[in-house]
């Protein structure tokens, strides 16, 4: 596998900052739009981007997301500065959420964030250390052949 | 059938005039949990809801929805007018209640037995 990048791009997220979310998540898209990548790529990728921003818009201080694109994948890294997530497999379980009421009645808190993120990915890893932050590795191959055959 | 089309035939009100309204809609979705719109809706769906933040522009735009309907006739302010300009996503409004605009576009638009 060529570990030749056709583009790497990293994205600022502030905690708290609902009024700029979902900023990092539209600006990928159209990147992954400009460089042709396949629609139903670019909708899985969409979904993971903006599930994982809004993790950090709610939970967290700041994160930072780093897009790299390669030949043969769509490669996502997520770092945050926040409370980490004491127990990730609860964490990952559909339905559960730890959202406020106020977020909970903005729409958000449905339980269905990481749950999503790891539908949509080929690659799933999620690490956190409880009081420092947490860290999200997401994968989406965009060639599916890849994914069966590695 | 044509978003303009559906527009005229609900009467409904166009809040934000930038985007494609030429667009074929395939269907709709109800709901107002956001993350349950990114994981369901699809593609050139309209979306209706009771939410008018500016986190409901980032789901259409991230969706390809064909435009959003709010509810109840509410009112989204300044920002999420501004945001859905700067992304091209048609916001609408409706008096009609979540159901009740959700039952005439789906007698409108979806196939009859």
């Amino acid at each position: 596998m060529s570990g030749e990048n056709v583009l790497s791009q990293s994205f600022e997220i502030i905690g708290g900052n609902f009024g700029r979310a979902g900023k990092a998540s539209t600006t990928v898209k159209d990147i992954l739009k400009e460089l042709g990548i396949d629609p139903s790529i670019i909708r899985r990728t969409a979904i993971a981007t903006y599930e994982a921003e809004m993790n950090v818009v709610m939970y967290a201080e700041k994160g930072e997301m780093t897009l790299r694109v390669t030949p043969e994948m769509v490669h996502l890294h997520l770092q945050d500065q926040g409370p980490g997530i004491p127990d990730i497999k609860l964490a990952m379980k559909e339905g559960y959420s730890t959202a406020t009421p106020e977020m909970r009645e903005m729409g958000f808190g449905a339980g269905m964030g990481l749950p999503n993120i790891k539908k949509n990915s080929d690659l799933f890893e999620i690490s956190s250390e409880v009081g420092k932050g947490t860290r999200l590795e997401i994968v989406i191959y965009l060639n599916p052949k890849v994914k069966a055959n590695p | 059938m044509q978003l303009m089309n559906i527009i005229n035939a609900l009467s409904l009100e166009v809040l934000q005039l930038q985007g494609d309204f030429n667009v074929e809609v395939r269907g709709g979705y109800t709901s107002d949990m956001l993350s349950d719109v990114l994981a369901h809706s699809r593609e050139k769906n309209i979306w209706i809801t009771f939410q008018t933040h500016q986190n409901v522009v980032a789901v259409a735009k991230l969706k390809d929805l064909a435009a959003v309907i709010f509810v109840n006739n509410r009112t989204p302010d300044e920002d999420t007018l501004k945001r859905a300009r700067e992304e091209n996503v048609i916001l609408l409004r409706t008096a009609d209640s979540a159901f009740g605009i959700s039952g005439k576009l789906y007698g409108l638009i979806m196939p009859k037995d």
